[in-house]
């Protein structure tokens, strides 16, 4: 479907938007941008490592992306995309913690791309001062996810923030977040920018708080509210997860929507994550529009199998620590087609092995056929035995490049010494690798779980 | 005199929007702090704005070594907990 682009910041601009419209879902298409990783405040749902369930937003490891890359990205997926409206920005902190980054993004955007619409997804607690901004670029939909109006409750969702320079905890914190929170979203109102609410049901923490949330936000003007249920599980490393904290069922998260309707209730959210590609029901990850002109690759015809060595672009600064350098780095790639790094972790049908060399050659060392081992989230993860078998497939590998992985492969192979990155979700194998090889110079650039002595990280010479 | 960073660090930048001194250099991806450049944030704050903002525990240590925010400091997960989990 093909846009009118002349219409799109006027009136219609709810109807383009799938996260504001449910009738928006079927036919148009959003993408979201990791490029704010720095969050400034905790929440109890979130880990901030991890892939977060409850937020729109990736893991801080697994998400990031700079504002050129990011415009790059656009210009890929809308080329791929042509009912691509939507661009948001919800992380992997949060988009108003990082206003540098993510500001030059929408500024980017804009000037590349006019008739894209921006969004931003806030925990709000750096709204007020940047509501103008918001306002000057054109942003018209802003996201903010309230789940308490009485610091009472909030004290319980918030265990800090850092705000005027201090980390505030408890009821302190928590009431400066929700004014902040009630005084952001009543400006942007003002400044007649669309504002969803999004509040997460905590049951026993807020269920029976969030009708008074929903009056309150109602009473502010905002479109529409989305309560989300709780997703805590212990994997997710999360506080919530770890102590125990219950999910809300169907039933009663339908009693808490039901009593709420001052505005319209969004129902339809797939609480997806902040860097989604695609209609909200037909999720596209594997997105290598306009990455086709690797410039060595060589594709047999059986399927991309001849690999040549070529130069890996990019370089690691001097002083960085890397292996000897006869040995090579190896780097696993989980793909379908032999191409791409375009298959989740437990569902590839091909799991290859490059070696890279210090004098920049690349060679296929290996390639597996792989049973596929997860049919699913219910699935993920939890069948050991070939989990193991791939684990051992990979010894002496310090990456694996995957579209996405659960979070019980990605403990299991970080803790076998082996970092999942599915920040390549898409890309070509070759530029992947030369990406990565060039951005990390040492074997574990994210640290992992290594529970042993703390060292610190001693900054190297820069001719500072 | 400085503040350190550890294999901790999860590399989200909030310590790099924050120090008062440019004193947070990031190669590679992995961060780490310039001790020439750090003043722990004495004239400035009233305290290190790089440990009052990070969000992992045992990620920033003082100029003794010692963690900061201690594990259970940020999330409120017990240690014995988290460690049983590994994550």
């Amino acid at each position: 479907m093909s846009l009118s682009h002349s219409g799109l910041r006027g009136e219609r601009s709810l109807d383009h938007h799938p996260c504001f419209s449910e009738e928006a879902v079927h036919h148009y298409a959003r993408m979201h941008l990791a490029v704010a990783p720095a969050c400034n405040i905790q929440c109890h749902y979130c880990h901030r490592k991890y892939d977060c369930a409850n937020e729109s937003r990736p893991g801080v490891v697994s998400g990031l992306v700079t504002p050129e890359e990011a415009l790059v990205r656009v210009s890929m997926a809308k080329a791929r995309l042509p009912n691509l409206t939507v661009i948001g920005i919800a992380g992997p902190g949060d988009a108003l913690a990082n206003p540098a980054r993510t500001f030059e993004t929408c500024r980017r955007i804009l000037a590349e791309f006019p008739d894209l619409m921006l969004c931003l997804s806030t925990n709000g607690l750096a709204l007020p001062e940047h509501v103008d901004t918001i306002a000057t670029l054109g942003i018209h939909h802003v996201t903010v996810t309230i789940n308490a109006i009485d610091p009472e409750v909030g004290r319980h969702i918030y265990p800090w923030i850092y705000w005027k320079n201090r980390r505030i905890r408890s009821s302190e914190a928590a009431k400066i977040l929700i004014d902040r929170q009630q005084e952001g979203i009543a400006r942007l109102v003002t400044k007649k920018i669309w504002v969803k609410i999004n509040s997460v049901l905590i049951p026993g923490v807020n269920d029976d708080h969030l009708p008074k949330v929903h009056t309150a936000i109602a009473g502010h003007g905002v479109f529409t509210h989305n309560i989300m249920p709780l997703i805590s599980v212990p994997e997710h490393g999360t506080y919530y997860g770890l102590m125990g904290q219950r999910e809300p069922t169907a039933h009663e998260l339908t009693r808490v929507r039901s009593r709420c309707g001052l505005v319209k209730m969004m129902t339809h959210c797939r609480q997806c994550r902040s860097d989604a590609i695609g209609l909200l029901n037909d999720e596209i990850l594997e997105n290598d529009a306009g990455m086709s002109s690797c410039r060595s690759e060589q594709v047999n015809s059986s399927g991309g199998r001849v690999i040549p060595l070529i130069p890996v672009t990019g370089h690691v600064p001097p002083g960085i620590s890397r292996p000897d350098r006869m040995v090579p780095r190896r780097i696993a790639i989980a793909s379908h087609d032999g191409v791409h790094v375009n298959a989740h972790f437990g569902q590839a049908s091909i799991l290859t092995i490059f070696e890279c060399f210090p004098d920049g050659g690349i060679r296929q060392s290996a390639q597996w056929p792989v049973p596929r081992y997860c049919f699913g989230d219910a699935d993920c993860g939890t069948e050991q035995a070939p989990l193991e078998t791939i684990v051992t497939m990979l010894s002496g590998c310090e990456a694996i490049l995957c579209e996405r992985i659960g979070y019980g492969p990605w403990q299991r192979l970080e803790a076998a010494g082996i970092q999942p990155i599915n920040t390549y979700a898409g890309w070509r194998i070759l530029q992947a690798i030369a990406d990565h090889i060039g951005k990390h110079g040492t074997s574990t650039p994210m640290g992992g779980l290594n529970h042993g002595i703390l060292e610190p990280r001693l900054a190297v010479a820069s001719g500072r | 005199m400085a503040m350190t960073i550890t294999q901790r660090c999860l590399g989200c930048y909030a310590c790099e929007q924050v120090c008062p001194n440019q004193a947070i250099e990031i190669l590679a991806g992995i961060f780490t702090i310039i001790a020439e450049l750090c003043q722990e944030c004495i004239d400035d704050f009233s305290v290190p704005q790089c440990s009052a903002i990070c969000p992992a525990e045992e990620a920033i240590l003082d100029r003794h070594g010692y963690a900061v925010n201690p594990l259970g400091s940020l999330t409120g997960v017990p240690a014995e907990i988290r460690s049983r989990w590994m994550v």
